[in-house]
């Protein structure tokens, strides 16, 4: 799995993408965890409030800080059985 | 960093502190003028002014509906609606420097264009909560008023040259997509929300009303001996407000969001006036190391000259989140004309060097040109005029 952190570098950015990291080592994820920072490729997602948060290509949450029960229930929706 | 890197930065911090002018009563002078502008302002500006200010850009963030505003600037948005929400959407889209960027480049390829987009990239930084109060607070009613009209009205102004000058490109420009939005969901309805934020704005207002001149005895007066039992009341009723209509959870994102707007801003603010009032002098007049006649021969009076010199200083200068307020104040206190202080302030926060170089990455070099020549040659302009008002 590929989690990506959309943010240009700003203080909430940063904080989502400690978050990200800290719920992927606590689950005992194998998912790689990206920071993109250039705007041009944060607009390729068409975010446009940021931090915003990429799992395997889908945006799923943009313009806040989600949750850390809710990263882990997107994980675990996204990651195959077995 | 490079271990090189850092032993180069080492040897001139040691240079510099070998070479510090320490027995210089210059020096002396304006390290002690920089400590009393920190002392000024903390017991000035911080606990009545910056604390409620915070709170209020807090609340804005997590209460006020960005994707309802991201609307009105979407690819299929009336452009007449467009424009004017594009200069006043900074009030509270962009209450933080780096998230200007981002939304100026989502409006310019996948909303309404470069036009109500480069409205939104001029006016967002000038015209957020924090810069308009500390503006007004620090350099007087007229100044904080001023510089949130010129802002808008610039931003409109450049916007539809923008446009003009790049009509035949804009016209063969495909929306590339649609913007994800962010997902909200409230109970409160608008009123709810417009009392919650009048409260607060109430007490921001109220508890720095101004002393009125001695022997005034009209309403300013009155208003003023009676500023606590109203700052006071407003209280109450925010207390109430967040009491009945909001949940816990709601509180602390709120409380959050203000910590870290304060995490951001205060330690660079700090910095920025101490500098200032290093190089430029204190409160009361004192000296710092740039000497007063410098600054009058540049920037003093209200000349074309000054003006422009100001507007183009600014628009390459980088000023951090609201620092641009005291050095401001040190400028106008050291000579500076009130003119060519508005053409900074409207020149200053929308443009930087490094800002300019990701504009570029947006925009491409031509348009990015035009972008800061209109900046420069309007926010000249402006300070003209101001100049020759007040």
């Amino acid at each position: 799995m590929k989690i990506e952190i959309l943010g240009t570098g700003c203080a909430k950015c940063k904080k989502l993408h400690r978050l990200v990291e800290k719920v992927v080592t606590d689950t005992g994820n194998d998912a790689e965890v990206t920071k993109v920072e250039k705007i041009e490729d944060i607009m390729k997602y068409g975010v446009a409030f940021t931090p915003a948060l990429v799992i395997d290509g889908t945006v799923k949450a943009a313009g806040g800080i989600p949750k850390a029960a809710q990263i882990e229930a997107w994980l675990e929706e996204d990651t195959p059985e077995g | 960093m490079k271990e090189r890197t850092k032993l180069l930065i080492m040897l001139a911090v040691f240079a510099a502190c070998w070479f510090l002018p320490v027995g210089s009563d210059r020096f002396m002078s304006a390290v002690g003028e920089g400590l009393k502008l920190l002392k000024w302002y903390t017991q000035e500006h911080v606990l009545l002014c910056l604390v409620p200010a915070f709170f209020i850009a807090g609340a804005i963030s997590v209460f006020v509906s960005q994707g309802a505003v991201m609307r009105y600037l979407g690819p299929s948005a009336s452009k007449i609606v467009a424009y004017p929400v594009a200069a006043v959407s900074g009030t509270i889209l962009a209450v933080c420097s780096c998230t200007v960027l981002p939304l100026f480049a989502s409006i310019h390829k996948r909303g309404a264009g470069l036009g109500p987009a480069s409205a939104f990239l001029y006016s967002g930084p000038a015209i957020n909560v924090l810069a308009i109060i500390l503006t007004a607070r620090v350099l007087g009613l007229e100044m904080g008023v001023a510089r949130a009209i010129g802002a808008v009205a610039f931003s409109v102004v450049i916007g539809l040259l923008m446009q003009l000058f790049f009509r035949k490109e804009e016209a063969a420009r495909q929306g590339e997509g649609v913007v994800v939005m962010p997902d909200e969901e409230t109970d409160r309805n608008l009123w709810q929300n417009g009392l919650y934020f009048a409260a607060m704005v109430g007490i921001l207002v109220f508890a720095n009303w101004g002393k009125p001149a001695e022997g005034d005895a009209g309403i300013w007066s009155t208003i003023h001996s009676a500023k606590w039992l109203v700052t006071g009341l407003f209280a109450l009723a925010l207390a109430g407000f967040i009491w009945r209509w909001f949940d816990k959870d709601e509180l602390s994102d709120w409380t959050e969001s203000s910590w870290t707007f304060a995490k951001q801003i205060m330690p660079l603010l700090f910095a920025g006036v101490l500098v200032a009032g290093f190089l430029l002098g204190g409160p009361e007049g004192g000296r710092g190391v740039m000497p007063n006649e410098w600054v009058g021969s540049m920037v003093g009076g209200n000349s074309l000259g000054a003006n422009l010199f100001a507007s183009v200083a600014g628009a390459f200068m980088y000023f951090a989140t609201l620092t641009e307020v005291p050095i401001l104040e040190g400028l106008i206190n050291s000579g500076m004309g009130k003119g060519p202080a508005l053409a900074l302030l409207l020149a200053g926060p929308a443009l930087s060097l490094p800002n300019m170089l990701v504009i570029r990455s947006v925009l491409g070099t031509t348009k990015t040109l035009v972008f800061i020549g209109l900046v420069v040659v309007l926010s000249t302009f402006a300070g003209l005029l101001y100049g020759a008002m007040f």
